[in-house]
């Protein structure tokens, strides 16, 4: 044996017996030989590097497998901390990943059908193995999905991870929240109790509402949105099978392809658009607005070589040296940490907290209240003043608006640095501070003295007046001009976009509180639940 | 006037006249020509595809049953009463004189069925409307009042109710 021989590995095709020619005495042996072999080759088939041993094969096995080359191969260590990101973008998906599970279990029982439906729940909760268990992790974990999707956008916005060049992710995220929140509402439809029909019936009724325009302007007769879009919803005049068939097929066929489809997109985009927003590095010698400005900057001790002559500004460009450890195992084995914990949780969740059901559906009398899920009470509370616009207006208003703010706030601002600095957060607390002065006057001022409807003095002012101006579009018009007010003040877009952002989450936050605990029966203001008359 | 077409003079040497013309715009290539019309083809036909995939879901014959129900003689209602027909959703009012009306509890804004307070007033669970005696708007987010719905004697002297078919607010039948 030389210094320079290779000691046999079987991998090697000169090398292996296995390898030989037709005919050849040595056939038998090397048929036993791939026999003996067969193990390793077929993993070898599967993973085509070896075992990941060194930081090089472990980059390798990151690229090459399918599942793990999301990651990229190296992740910045500001990426990893854990106030970079709070993790909420892998727990939602976690979750996601949670929810079909548990949902293609329970497809297995559940009938859509109107006379079965209710039921079948039934069988599920207390007939079908683990079945109540299934249907409370899938109850649990849609609760959580639609929680952490919001808290997940919170901190986008709030660490600058919306801004170009990540802008157009961030407008994918908020079709994934609009989406999200469809899929929660079909699904609540499903077990056709008392919940899912009256939800059903306000729904489709909300889907009608741009009638409250079109005849106020007169011209339902020749266009009539509203209607069609009730009918397209319900396939009747009525809630029944049809409608109960058409919210089937889009909460477990329609929206889940749209969902994969857009989280597709979403994290792949986080790649493209230059990696998770994270801090940029602290360089003791260079202050970071110098670095901001200055072109090829950073402690460059490296070679780089010229790959390509790079135009146009994409993320790549002009960026610091960067400070990386593998993907594998340090971003890897934190996802897997995240799965456990999120996993773990809804299980534990699902195991102690059973998931409600009403009393089956009935047509004629609806619960009093009758009260959404907590993520659209606030909106609820907003349809509570006008259907068309808490409905339908404000909801496409505030979507808009958020998806429209990395396009005109345009500044140059550090990502992964939260409220953009102390003056951001400044801005965030006075923006709370008026949000929750103006929102809770409002509320009381409605309480108190109603709106034009319950005044004899606006009798005479036209419908069209009535639904446009009601409490929740003044709010909006508030935030609005808080937000102008803020650009002017400290001259800055994206101070503005920060009192504008805090204005809605803070809105939200109230009214699902007010909705939850102090609107009772007939909608009407207690200040407890327990103060609710007894009938 | 001629100065701006000055690409397309260069490239497409034309009769002054037309080349002055204002409406001028210089011709596409047929490369050109071929690959948009390819791409609008494409285009047009997916649209067209996606219009008629739409087509299906929005239906052309709608279930529905039968609107108009009996709900007995007039004499099944006393004079001065009010009658709270569940699984109609409506209520029948009988005054004092023998006219009658019925109203529907269903709430015109979002499709819940009002109740109705001892007072007479409807009150809507879901939102918050308030209706008067007359089903009309008190206050709430209701855009109207409670439809009136239309009654009728049918041959064999029995009261028919239509839930499709409104009336007139104040219209009464004297029975």
């Amino acid at each position: 044996m030389t210094l320079l021989s290779i000691k046999p590995t079987g991998q090697s095709p000169g090398d292996d017996p296995g390898h030989r020619y037709e005919g050849e005495p040595g056939a038998v042996k090397a048929y036993l030989h791939n026999l003996k072999v067969l193990p390793r080759t077929i993993r070898d088939s599967i993973v085509r590097h070896g075992r990941p041993v060194s930081d090089r094969s472990r980059s390798q096995a990151v690229m090459g497998n399918f599942f793990l080359h999301v990651l990229p191969t190296r992740t910045h260590v500001n990426s990893l901390k854990f106030k970079t990101t709070l993790g909420l973008g892998v727990i939602t998906l976690v979750l996601f990943f949670l929810l079909v599970i548990t949902g293609v279990l329970l497809m297995i029982y559940y009938k859509p059908d109107v006379n079965q439906a209710y039921d079948s729940m039934w069988d599920i909760m207390y007939v079908v193995p683990t079945g109540r268990f299934m249907r409370n992790i899938h109850r649990w974990s849609a609760h959580a999905m639609v929680a952490c999707v919001i808290l997940h956008m919170a901190r986008v916005f709030y660490t600058s991870a919306c801004k170009a060049p990540r802008e157009f992710n961030w407008v994918v995220g908020m079709g994934l929240f609009v989406v999200t929140l469809f899929l929660s509402f079909t699904g609540y439809l499903l077990p056709w109790d008392q919940l899912a029909f009256w939800a059903i019936t306000i729904g489709s009724n909300i889907a009608q509402s741009p009638r409250e325009v079109t005849e106020a302007l007169g011209i339902t007769q020749q266009f009539d949105i509203g209607g069609m879009q009730k009918e397209l919803l319900l396939g009747a005049h009525y809630v029944g099978q049809e409608a109960l068939t058409r919210f089937y097929v889009l909460h477990v066929m329609i929206l889940p392809m749209v969902l994969v489809a857009l989280v597709g997109v979403h994290v792949w985009r986080v790649r493209k658009d230059g990696g998770l927003a994270r801090a940029a590095e602290r360089i003791p010698s260079t202050p970071p607005q110098i670095r901001a400005t200055t072109k090829s900057s950073g402690p460059s001790t490296k070679t780089w070589g010229l790959m390509a002559i790079i135009r146009s500004k994409t993320p790549h460009v002009d960026k610091e040296m960067t400070n990386t450890v593998p993907s594998y195992p340090n971003a890897l084995y934190a996802v897997g940490a995240l799965s456990m914990l999120t996993v773990a949780v809804m299980l534990i969740m699902g195991y102690f907290f059973d998931a409600p059901l009403r009393e089956i559906a009935n047509p004629l009398v609806p619960e009093n209240p009758a009260k959404a899920p907590w993520y659209f009470l606030g909106l609820q509370e907003l349809v509570g003043y006008s259907a068309f616009m808490g409905g339908v207006g404000i909801p496409a208003i505030v979507v808009l608006g958020l998806a429209l703010i990395p396009y005109l706030d345009r500044e140059q601002e550090e990502t992964g640095r939260w409220f953009s600095g102390r003056s951001g957060g400044r801005v965030a607390l006075w923006s709370l501070l008026f949000t929750a002065i103006v929102t809770v006057g409002m509320l009381v001022f409605t309480v108190n003295y109603g709106w034009m409807r319950n005044w004899e003095m606006t009798r005479t002012v036209p419908q069209i007046v009535i639904v446009l101006v009601n409490p929740g579009t003044v709010l909006v018009t508030l935030f609005a001009a808080w937000s102008v007010w803020t650009v002017r003040r400290t001259s800055s877009t994206r101070l503005g976009a920060i009192a504008l952002f805090t204005c809605f989450l803070v809105a939200f936050a109230i009214m699902t509180y007010f909705a939850l605990v102090h609107r009772g029966p007939n909608w009407q203001f207690y200040w407890w639940p327990s103060t609710w008359p007894v009938h | 006037m001629g100065g701006t077409k000055k690409n397309g003079e260069q490239q497409h040497p034309l009769p002054p006249s037309l080349a002055q013309s204002e409406r001028f715009v210089p011709p596409k290539t047929r490369r050109d020509f071929l690959g948009l019309a390819a791409v609008w083809t494409a285009l047009g036909t997916f649209f067209v595809a996606l219009v008629g995939a739409m087509r299906l879901p929005m239906p052309s014959v709608f279930p529905e049953s039968n609107s108009r129900s009996k709900i007995g003689p007039p004499s099944a209602f006393q004079k001065g009463s009010a009658t709270h027909l569940v699984h109609l959703q409506a209520w029948i009012f009988r005054d004092n004189d023998g006219g009658m009306y019925a109203i529907s509890s269903v709430c015109t804004h979002l499709g819940c069925i009002a109740g109705r307070q001892d007072t007479g007033e409807f009150l809507c669970p879901c939102h918050g409307s308030r209706f008067n005696a007359g089903g009309e708007v008190l206050g709430g987010p209701a855009p109207s009042a409670l439809s009136w719905l239309e009654l009728s004697i049918a041959p064999d002297g029995q009261l028919v109710l239509d839930r499709q078919r409104s009336v007139k607010r104040g219209t009464r039948l004297m029975a």
